[in-house]
């Protein structure tokens, strides 16, 4: 009698078909491309291919056009995907492809992108194969450091369980270790970290956030996290055209226009702004724009007898910027003194 | 006496990349994954300790292994079980239970008779690995 296809159970017999088919299921991708016989010695690989399978363009070319400046970041994040993607070819030659450290360390001044850039980066680890999963787990020192003595170990241990297979992002990392309390439970969160940053490279990829000046007293107190982030990624702060270029971007996503007047006074309130204090790059710029729906907003309703047109409801006009205490030289100092304080 | 109990029984025992492969399939459909742990092997022993809470919030298996491989470093010698409970409306119930650890010696069970009146037979089993207290069952005095 021979079986035909799909009729009754086609059942296995212990220790033989079952259990090498189930083994080679759960090799899954990685391990069955590495169990693949090496390429020979003159074999030619197609790069162009090898980019478009992973979705490595897509990011690059989503980070181009949604982020607007950064040239350091992105020159930097474009070469380690070309190693990535290199290193994914010597694999198939049968070269020795070491999984470079990715664990990272992102400084600049508020509000130049370093969270958004993160996940970008998750997205991007994840497309080239590096991550399992791709997801980003942001926390910070609340996160990770305990109240009492025994807290600190579970907590951190939970949230890097949580972050296994995608990107831990620690936002304002230095807060982690006070210098001076030596009583302090950041350091025992640290010493976790670093024992998991050295141990479950394959699953886990560490990214520290902070401004530049303290994550440099952070990494001096701590060296040996400074030598598992293998790179440090500088932002730099924007310049006025960029700025505007960011409003623009942040108007359109809710659907609102900057007519070419309006523009004009931005640029003149971004510079009054850039000279005050707790100035916070696009974060400002976004926080300016909400504030201009305020009062763009109370203009509309508040005229008596008004009727609205669409373009009427989508325009910030000049004066929406110009009732800003920015251009009141006299309160400068004081001016939008909530807006450096207003992190998310 | 080789213990079969839960899904894969009858397969050799699951390496830990095949463990992986199962975690993330139960993660993948939403199911919570939970550790037990014990050291009496009687089929209607159901009541196994627990390692910790049930996982809800890990999106990847790599997270879960951090566990088992902890579990494992602490019960070396113990049986441990992996579960995953199905949440999901009509089901509400456990999706997937197998074992991930076993000790390496497994003694077995006795199978007792009592004798009772016009010759009935009642039948019992008994691991022999009981014999000791708890804890010092299964040769190393862990735990």
């Amino acid at each position: 009698m021979t079986r035909s296809g799909g009729a009754g159970f086609d059942m296995p017999r212990p220790g033989t078909g079952a259990a090498s088919r189930a083994r080679a299921d759960a090799g899954g991708g990685a391990a069955a491309a590495a169990a693949a016989q090496p390429l020979a010695a003159d074999a030619v690989l197609d790069v162009d291919g090898i980019r478009r399978d992973s979705d490595v363009d897509a990011v690059l070319d989503r980070l181009d056009t949604e982020l607007v400046g950064l040239r350091p970041v992105k020159t930097r994040i474009r070469e380690i995907a070309a190693l990535l993607l290199v290193d994914r070819m010597r694999a198939k030659f049968g070269l020795s492809a070491s999984r470079p450290a990715l664990h990272m360390c992102f400084t600049g001044s508020p509000g130049t992108g370093k969270t958004t850039v993160a996940l970008r980066m998750a997205e991007l680890l994840h497309g080239l194969g590096y991550l399992r999963r791709g997801h980003l787990v942001s926390v910070t020192r609340d996160d990770l450091v305990g109240q009492y003595i025994g807290h600190t170990a579970p907590k951190t241990k939970e949230v890097l369980k949580r972050a296994m297979g995608g990107v831990l992002f620690i936002d304002e990392a230095y807060y982690l270790y006070k210098e001076d309390n030596e009583r302090d439970y950041g350091a025992e969160s640290v010493e976790i970290l670093l024992q998991v940053m050295e141990n479950q490279r394959d699953d886990l990829v560490v990214i520290l956030a902070g401004y530049h000046d303290r994550m440099d007293d952070f990494f001096r107190s701590n060296p040996g996290m400074s030598s598992r982030v293998a790179h440090h990624i500088d932002f730099p702060d924007y310049d006025v055209d960029e700025l505007i270029a960011i409003a623009g971007l942040i108007a359109a996503e809710q659907e609102y226009v900057l007519p070419a007047d309006t523009s004009v006074v931005l640029r003149d309130y971004l510079e009054r702004r850039m000279r005050q204090p707790r100035f916070a790059n696009a974060r400002s710029v976004r926080n300016a724009i909400e504030r201009a729906r305020l009062r763009q907003a109370n203009r509309l309703v508040g005229e008596p007898g008004a009727s609205v047109t669409k373009q009427q409801l989508q325009a910030l006009e000049p004066a929406d910027f110009l009732a800003s205490r920015v251009f009141d030289e006299d309160a400068a100092d004081g001016a939008d003194a909530a807006d450096g304080a207003a992190q998310p | 006496m080789r213990i079969t109990q839960g899904a894969f029984s009858y397969l050799p025992d699951l390496t830990d990349e095949e463990i992986r492969a199962q975690i993330q399939y139960c993660i993948d459909h939403e199911w919570s994954v939970a550790l037990e742990f014990t050291d009496d092997p009687h089929p209607r022993n159901v009541y196994w300790e627990m390692w910790g809470l049930p996982m809800f919030d890990i999106p990847d298996a790599g997270g879960v292994m951090l566990e088992v491989d902890a579990c494992r470093e602490a019960y070396p010698t113990h049986y441990v079980r992996l579960s995953a409970y199905d949440a999901g409306l009509g089901r509400q119930t456990t999706a997937l239970s197998f074992l991930v650890q076993r000790p390496p010696d497994e003694p077995g069970f006795q199978l007792e008779r009592q004798e009772g009146p016009d010759r009935t037979i009642r039948y019992t089993v008994r691991s022999y690995a009981s014999n000791s207290p708890e804890g010092r069952r299964y040769g190393r005095g862990d735990r």
